[in-house]
C-alpha cells in the first residue's frame, strides 16, 4: 500500500522567520524520498508538516490527492520514527507496538497478529516483554520501526533515525532500511543530515538549505549534474574541490578559463559574463596525481597531507597559487607529505559555477 | 614483608604526601574537619538525636515538668490503646485530615501545573505569585485568617448570601464542617507539590506525545496512558512528602480553634491533642508516648509507600 505526496508552495513561518520559503514537491507512490541538507535547513520541520505534527502556515500539503493541512496527524495515514525513538518507556515492547492499534480499537486478536507480524519482520519476537530500557540503541530503534509498521500506514516518515547508533550499527541499519522499502512498498520519507545515507537509500533525493529546495533528484544525477555549487559540495566525500576561476580575457570564443595560472580549454564555451568570478569545481575521485601530455591539469601541488584507509587515500595538497585541493586515490600509495604532485583530470568530470553559485 | 598500603593525598602543591600513621596524627590531621563540622554535630547531638532519645525514655514514665521523671513501664502505651477516647477521637480526625487534604492538594496541584506547562505568558511571575499560599500557608496570620473567612459572619457567607441567597453555617464552630475548613486551608497551600509536578512534566520528552499523536492518543488517553505514568516518580515523592506533613499539621488546627480542638474534638488533630498533654496537662511522659506513635505510624505508613511503589512506580531507568 503506498501513496503519492503533494507539497504546494509550502510554507513555515514561526514569528517574524520564515524557516520553509515556499517548497513544491511531488513524491511518488512507492519513492524512497530524502530529504539532506545541514542543521538548520527546515528538513526535520518540513517532515513534521507532512506529519502533522507542525502547523503549516501557507500552501497545501496532499496525500493521495486528498488536502491535508487540516486532517490531524493520526488521520494522515502516516507512521514516524522518530531520531530518539520515542518509545514509551513505562510500556513493554508489545504494549508499544500495540498502543496505536488498542487507541484505534483493534480486537486483541488482530492487535496480537500485527504485532507478530512486524516483531517477525523485525526480528523482535524474543524482546516483546522487555522495557525499552532494557534494549539496546539497535533494538529501540527497531521497536520504533516496528510501531510504525503494526499501523499499516499508507507512508512512513523517517526524522534521522540513525544518528543516535553507533557508525556499524548504522550501517547495518541503513540496509535493513532499504530491504525493508523494498518489502513494504510504502512511500517513504527519509530525513537526514548524512548524504552517504541518502546516496545509499533514496529513490529521490531533495537537498535543502535555509528552507529552500536547492535541487531534486536521483542520487547519482545529483552527483553527476550538481545544479549549483552547494549541492555540488553537499553531495559526494571527500567534498568536491572549488578553486577560483575566471574567463581568458583574450579569448573571444568564452572556452578557456584561467585558474591561477593554469590556462584550461573547456569543450563549450561557459554562459558567463566577462570579469564573472567564477569557481572551478572537480571531485577528489576525479583528481590524479599524474600528468598526460594534452589532459588539463592544476599544475604542480605540494602534499600536505597523506590519509591511508587502506583501500584509498586521501592526499591533501596545496596548489602553486596555494588554494587546497583533494585527491582520492584507488588503492594505497607511497607519496608523503613536502612531495610535489602535478594535479591533472578529464575535462568531462570539471564544473564551473557563476558568481550565483549556479552551475554553467 | 608486608608492605603497609598508603594513601596518597593531593599537597597544595600537587605533591603526593603519605597519610600519617597512628591515631593521634590522623585526629590532627583531621581536627580542622572536625572544627567546621562541630555546629552541625552541637545541633545533631544536642538538639535532635538527644531530645528524641530522650522522648523515648520519657515515654516510659510519669513525668509532668516540675518532679523528677518516674520509671512507668508500657503503662502510657497501654492507656493509649485501651483507656484513651480522644486519642481515638484524633487518630480519626487526623486519618480523615489526611485521607482528604493529601489527595485533593496533589489534584489541585496536578492540574495547576499541567496549565501552567502550556507555555503560558508570564509564567514565571503566576508561577510566584501561586507559589505564595505555601510560603504563608501554614503560618499564624493566614490561618487567623481563615478564621475570619469562615466565621459565620465571614466572608464566604457573605459572598454566599449575597450571590446565591443561600445563608451558611459557621463553617468553624459547627463539628460538621469545621474539619473541611481546615482541608480547604490545606489544599490551599497547593504551591509546593505544584512546583514538583511542573518540574515533572517538563521531563517528560515532547516526542513521546508526539508519537502518542501520531497513535491517535487524545488528550484524555494521552493523560491517564502517558503523563500519569510518567510521572509518577514526582506524584511518589509528592505523596510521601504530603502525607508526612499531613500526619504532622498542627498551626492551622491550632489557631482555628483557638488551641481546643474543637467544637466536640472535631479539629482534634494528633498534633493538637499531643500538645495538650504535654504543655496544657503538663504529661510529658504520656506525651512521648503519642509523639512515638506519630513516628512509627509516619514510619509505617512510608514502608508501605516504598514497598508498594515497585508496583506502581516507572522510573526511567
Amino acid at each position: 500500500m503506498s501513496t503519492s505526496i503533494e507539497l504546494r508552495r509550502i510554507e513555515k513561518r514561526f514569528g517574524s522567520f520564515t524557516a520553509i520559503h515556499g517548497i513544491d514537491l511531488s513524491i511518488a507512490p512507492g519513492e524512497f524520498t530524502v530529504f539532506v541538507g545541514p542543521s538548520g535547513c527546515g528538513k526535520s520541520t518540513l517532515l513534521r508538516m507532512i506529519a502533522g505534527l507542525e502547523e503549516i502556515t501557507g500552501g497545501e500539503l496532499l496525500i493521495a490527492g486528498e488536502p491535508m493541512n487540516d486532517v490531524p496527524a493520526s488521520k494522515r495515514g502516516i507512521a514516524m520514527v522518530f531520531q530518539s525513538y520515542a518509545l514509551y518507556p513505562h510500556m513493554s515492547v508489545y504494549k508499544n507496538l500495540a498502543f496505536g492499534l488498542e487507541t484505534a480499537g483493534f480486537k486483541k486478536d488482530a492487535i496480537a497478529e500485527r504485532v507478530k507480524h512486524a516483531a517477525d519482520i523485525l526480528q523482535i519476537g524474543p524482546l516483546l516483554d522487555r522495557k525499552p530500557k532494557a534494549l539496546s540503541g539497535g533494538q529501540r530503534q527497531r521497536v520504533a520501526i516496528g510501531r510504525a509498521i503494526v499501523r499499516e500506514p499508507k507512508i512512513f516518515l523517517f526524522d534521522e533515525p540513525l544518528s543516535n547508533l553507533d557508525a556499524e550499527l548504522r550501517v547495518q541499519m541503513r540496509v535493513e532500511l532499504a530491504k525493508l522499502h523494498q518489502t513494504l512498498g510504502n512511500t517513504m520519507i527519509y530525513v537526514t543530515h548524512d548524504q552517504v545515507e541518502a546516496m545509499t537509500m533514496a529513490d529521490k533525493i531533495v537537498v535543502l538549505r535555509e528552507g529552500r529546495i536547492m535541487q531534486v533528484g536521483r542520487p547519482l544525477d545529483l552527483y553527476n549534474q550538481p545544479a549549483n555549487r552547494f549541492v555540488a559540495g553537499f553531495i559526494g566525500s571527500p567534498k568536491m574541490n572549488f578553486l577560483p576561476a575566471r574567463l581568458a580575457e583574450n579569448d573571444q570564443s568564452g572556452r578557456t578559463i584561467l585558474l591561477g595560472s593554469q590556462a584550461i580549454r573547456l569543450d563549450q564555451p561557459v554562459g558567463a559574463r566577462r570579469n564573472e568570478p567564477l569557481t572551478f569545481g572537480i571531485r577528489p575521485e576525479h583528481l590524479q596525481a599524474s600528468a598526460a601530455e594534452g589532459r588539463p591539469g592544476l599544475g604542480a601541488a605540494r602534499v600536505q597531507l597523506v590519509e591511508h584507509l587502506g583501500g584509498s587515500a586521501v592526499i591533501y595538497a596545496d596548489t602553486a597559487e596555494g588554494e587546497p585541493a583533494t585527491l582520492l586515490m584507488e588503492g594505497q600509495t607511497g607519496l608523503r607529505s613536502g612531495e610535489t604532485i602535478p594535479l591533472a583530470f578529464d575535462l568531462k568530470d570539471a564544473h564551473i559555477f557563476g558568481e550565483d553559485g549556479r552551475r554553467i | 614483608m608486608s608492605v603497609q598500603p598508603t594513601t596518597w593525598v593531593e599537597g597544595p602543591a600537587h605533591r603526593p604526601v603519605a597519610r600519617p600513621k597512628g591515631l593521634r596524627l590522623a585526629w590532627g590531621r583531621n581536627a580542622p574537619a572536625y572544627l567546621f563540622l562541630t555546629p552541625w554535630l552541637i545541633g545533631f547531638f544536642g538538639l535532635t538525636l538527644g531530645p528524641a532519645l530522650a522522648s523515648l525514655y520519657l515515654s516510659f514514665t510519669d513525668y509532668d515538668l516540675i518532679q523528677a521523671p518516674h520509671w512507668a513501664g508500657a503503662a502510657n502505651y497501654v492507656r493509649i490503646a485501651t483507656a484513651d477516647p480522644k486519642f481515638v477521637a484524633a487518630m480519626k480526625v487526623t486519618f480523615l485530615y489526611v485521607a482528604l487534604s493529601v489527595p485533593l492538594k496533589l489534584i489541585f496541584a496536578l492540574a495547576i501545573a499541567m496549565m501552567f506547562n502550556r507555555g503560558i505568558r508570564g509564567l514565571p511571575i503566576y508561577r510566584a505569585i501561586f507559589y505564595l499560599p505555601s510560603l504563608l500557608g501554614a503560618s499564624v496570620a493566614i490561618s487567623v485568617l481563615w478564621r475570619q473567612l469562615f466565621a459565620s459572619d465571614g466572608l464566604i457567607n457573605l459572598v454566599l448570601w449575597q450571590l446565591f441567597g443561600i445563608e451558611g453555617p459557621s463553617w468553624i464552630s459547627n463539628p460538621n464542617y469545621s474539619i473541611y475548613t481546615l482541608v480547604i486551608l490545606s489544599v490551599w497551600q497547593f504551591g509546593s507539590p505544584m512546583i514538583i509536578f511542573l518540574a515533572g512534566l517538563r521531563q517528560v520528552p515532547t516526542d513521546i506525545y508526539e508519537a502518542a499523536n501520531l497513535d491517535g492518543a487524545g488528550p484524555v488517553r494521552q493523560f491517564f496512558r502517558i503523563t500519569l505514568p510518567l510521572l509518577t516518580p514526582v506524584i511518589f515523592f509528592n505523596v510521601v512528602i504530603q502525607t508526612i506533613d499531613a500526619f504532622k499539621a498542627f498551626t492551622p488546627a491550632f489557631v482555628i480553634s483557638s488551641g481546643t480542638g474543637g467544637p466536640i474534638n472535631s479539629t482534634l488533630f494528633y498534633t493538637l491533642y499531643l500538645y495538650q498533654e504535654a504543655f496544657s496537662f503538663l504529661r510529658m511522659g504520656y506525651a512521648s508516648a503519642l509523639a512515638w506513635i506519630l513516628v512509627v505510624m509516619i514510619a509505617t505508613f512510608t514502608a508501605i509507600s516504598f514497598l508498594s511503589a515497585r508496583y506502581w512506580v516507572h522510573y526511567d531507568d
